[in-house]
């Protein structure tokens, strides 16, 4: 037990990198993901397919092969970045495609009766989308996008893979060097409760408030 | 009706569970039919290997010159065939079908050793006291040293002293890291993988700008890259590869390290050398190291 | 519901206007394509030997077993996880508290932890096999969502086939048994085999012990052949393969749900909430 304590240093930086790294990603995952769900319902078909490509390929292949395509392979094509960025890459455009998902989902929820009643109501596309769709949609995107959350943090565990020291694989090294692996991962498990419990809680009180009666 | 198709997935589980726990095939080198295998006494280490019908082998799987698996699915190079000599002396010379090979990465030798999944090791393991603690060694078979690999461009790393803020990649849990934390601590050591091959890649790929270990297993990797890099500085230690045994099993010990002598001795172990490391590397085969039987 | 029914139809000069869009949009998408092209070009990436020796007999023999590794155990973990997935469903579901609470409890703690940290635990800290580690991680991790999957279809069926169940005097087991579970389970099937396709992908994490499954094959055959993109790609086609075939399956299997007069009232199992399991 006293190995966690000597330690702490080491796991807290450890802790800081893996929150960095998600929300770093988180970040880029919701601009990307709302540009890939913009094309795969535009009316443009070449943008549909390369947005229909894009979520298929990136939810079907497993994200660990993903990143060693991306740090071991892509190298050989002159694409390379320091482990950080590269993971911040990786889990963006990876979990960009559930988002995409999630938002395509969320605007065909919306029953297309209320398109249809603005419309009658002489209201532009424009106007549509923005004062009626998407209001809707966003309050039925608001658990998947947090659910996507928590499955970030907990997918930055993979980038040790790729050398990012964040906390898995600060604690692989301590285990590894002082040999006490049982109290380290135990450890490990409870910080990771530590990030994904609060953030699942705090989803919940989200949904709740905008979720919508029906 | 429900609790009866419950029932019978549970067995069949159960069943799948219990017959997927090999990972790799087994299988050696087919070789003549040659002489008979010694008889040992009974209740030795030997004796036990010669009824279980195979000897476990840990080795390294993705190390060049020393253990790498060929897509056959097995392992070749030095230790591989050092290895095999052992199993030669316990089983003759017909080896097909009686020697398993299993991966054991720096960080689990020991533990592989100690908790009976492999009946030795030979994985460029390093002899020193910390582990003599913990494992028993037969050997030495080989005297290698760390030394320092860059990009063969490169002028500003010339050896241990100019490191301070360079990148250099070595593996997880390893003894050149210990080395490189205690001699070197200026140096950036972020970047470490579980195995010298991905080092060697970031390197190639510019992520690290020199990547440190054993020199053979250094002039592996230079072999197989040609005019890519080059070692810089001396060798600053003394490594001395052993075979892994349990710690206190004297006798087997005992086996082994006679086994290597005879090799010394009638020119096998140099054979191995040339045919495994002095072709690839142009080193020049050394004298083998004096048996350390303590 | 596409961008139509937002606006009204297009006139002419809508139509004229998406028509440039689209030549627009497909140059540029074969714009991009030509400059991946020209990058795997220049950097030699398309010799042809880095992509042929991929499929010589040995490396296909050798591609192949960890393929067949990793299959083995998606099916062997989620054969296990379906076992213990019920077990905890049903004790969610139990009006004993006692029993319902640990049940949570479990199903929290394996919903918050990385799975990789779960399979260095079992073989770094526990030193069990690599094979059984990956196993026991995906076992654990799966029966979590799988519990709450089965509840789901559980809850999702009218209630009154239990309320009908109950009157005619079966007791709360005989219940469960032969009225709610089978219908339930037939519902979840869709559901199952989505589920498959993310434990595939979760075995992929066996890299992280060095077991030989698929992608560690393609890191092997990567060092042996000095081709590590390609077998990297090569790899990362076969997941996509298998998983688009698994993925068509179910929803085939969703759509003949559908049709199936047979099925109560509800249709198949949809759950929402278990996006956050569908990593790795």
């Amino acid at each position: 037990m006293g190995v966690l304590f000597d330690n702490l240093g080491a796991f807290g930086e450890g802790l800081r990198t893996t929150a960095a790294l998600t929300l770093a990603s988180y970040l880029v995952a919701l601009l990307v993901g709302t540009l890939v769900a913009a094309m795969r319902v535009s009316p443009i078909a070449p943008l549909r397919w390369l947005g229909t490509l894009w979520t298929e390929v990136l939810r079907n292949v497993p994200l660990t092969v993903l990143f060693f395509v991306f740090f071991f392979g892509f190298t050989k094509i002159g694409v390379s970045y320091v482990p950080f960025i590269s993971a911040v890459i990786v889990l963006g455009c990876y979990t960009s495609a559930f988002v995409a998902e999630a938002i395509r989902s969320g605007i065909n929820s919306v029953a297309p009766g209320q398109a249809e009643a603005a419309r009658a109501l002489g209201l532009t596309f424009a106007q549509v989308i923005v004062t009626i769709v998407l209001p809707q949609a966003l309050r039925t995107v608001v658990a998947p996008l947090g659910s996507l959350f928590v499955a970030l943090i907990k997918n930055t565990s993979i980038a040790f893979t790729i050398a990012v020291v964040e906390l898995t694989r600060v604690v692989k090294e301590l285990a590894s060097v002082t040999g006490e692996a049982i109290p380290l991962y135990l450890g490990a498990a409870v910080f990771y409760l530590l990030l994904t419990l609060p953030s699942s809680a705090a989803i919940g009180v989200i949904e709740r408030k905008v979720a919508i009666r029906r | 009706m429900r609790k009866r198709l419950l029932l019978a997935l549970l067995c069949v589980a159960t069943v799948l569970a219990s017959c997927g726990s090999n990972d790799e095939p087994s299988g050696g080198a087919t070789g003549t039919t040659g002489k008979t295998p010694a008889t040992f006494p009974a209740g030795s280490t030997m004796d036990a290997i010669q009824k279980k019908g195979k000897i476990v082998i840990g080795t390294k799987f993705d190390q060049p010159l020393f253990g790498l698996k060929a897509l056959s699915g097995q392992p070749e190079g030095f230790d591989v065939e050092i290895a095999k000599l052992v199993a030669t002396a316990i089983f003759g010379s017909n080896l097909s079908g009686k020697t398993e090979f299993v991966e054991t990465p720096s960080s689990v030798r020991e533990q592989s050793i100690i908790d009976g999944k492999v009946d030795l090791v030979a994985a460029t393991y390093t002899i020193n006291d910390a582990r003599k603690e913990k494992v028993g060694f037969a050997g030495p078979y080989y005297v290698a040293g760390q030394s320092i690999l860059v990009k063969k461009d490169n002028t500003t790393i010339t050896g241990l002293d100019s490191l301070s803020g360079k990148k250099v990649c070595t593996v997880l849990g390893s003894t050149p890291l210990k080395t490189l934390q205690t001699r070197a601590p200026a140096a950036d050591l972020s970047i470490l993988f579980d195995t010298y091959s991905k080092c060697v890649e970031a390197l190639k790929d510019g992520r690290v700008e020199a990547v440190s270990t054993d020199n053979v297993i250094l002039l592996g990797f230079i072999k197989d890259n040609p005019g890519l890099f080059k070692l810089v500085g001396e060798a600053f230690t003394v490594e001395p590869y052993g075979i892994g045994v349990k710690k206190d099993d004297l006798a087997f010990r005992t086996f082994v390290n006679d086994t290597l002598e005879k090799a010394y001795t009638d020119g096998t172990w140099a054979k191995i050398f040339e045919k495994e490391v002095g072709k690839a590397t142009e080193i020049p085969t050394p004298a083998p190291p004096p048996i350390d039987r303590y | 519901m596409t961008v139509a029914v937002f606006a009204d139809p297009l006139g002419p000069r809508g139509k004229v206007k998406v028509a440039v869009a689209t030549v627009i949009g497909g140059l540029a998408a074969a714009g991009v394509l030509f400059i991946a092209f020209r990058r795997f070009q220049s950097n030699g990436q398309l010799e042809a030997k880095l992509w042929s020796d991929l499929f010589t007999g040995e490396a296909l023999r050798f591609f192949w077993g960890g393929l067949k590794n990793t299959l083995k155990l998606a099916g062997v973990s989620l054969v296990l996880a379906m076992a213990l997935g019920m077990v905890l469903a049903l004790a969610r579901l139990s009006k004993r508290a006692l029993v319902r609470w640990p049940a949570t409890l479990w199903l929290q703690f394996f919903r918050g932890v990385p799975l990789v940290v779960l399979m260095l635990f079992f073989y770094f800290g526990l030193d069990i096999s690599k094979y059984t580690s990956i196993v026991m991680g995906l076992t654990l991790y799966n029966s979590a969502v799988l519990a709450e999957i089965i509840r789901a279809g559980i809850l999702s069926l009218d209630r009154g086939q239990s309320e009908a169940a109950l009157a005619v005097g079966m007791t709360d087991g005989q219940v469960m048994r032969t009225v709610v579970l089978p219908q339930a389970i037939r519902r979840m099937v869709p559901a199952l085999v989505s589920q498959l396709v993310v434990l595939l992908k979760d075995t992929s994490l066996g890299v992280a012990v060095l077991y030989e499954e698929l992608l560690r094959r393609g890191e092997l055959a990567g060092e042996f052949l000095k081709n590590k993109l390609q077998a990297f790609l090569f790899v990362a086609a076969i997941f996509l393969i298998v998983n688009l075939l698994l993925s068509s399956a179910a929803r085939w299997l969703e759509r003949r749900q559908g049709r199936a007069k047979k099925v109560a009232p509800g249709g198949p199992v949809r759950v929402t909430g278990v996006e956050d399991l569908t990593v790795a």
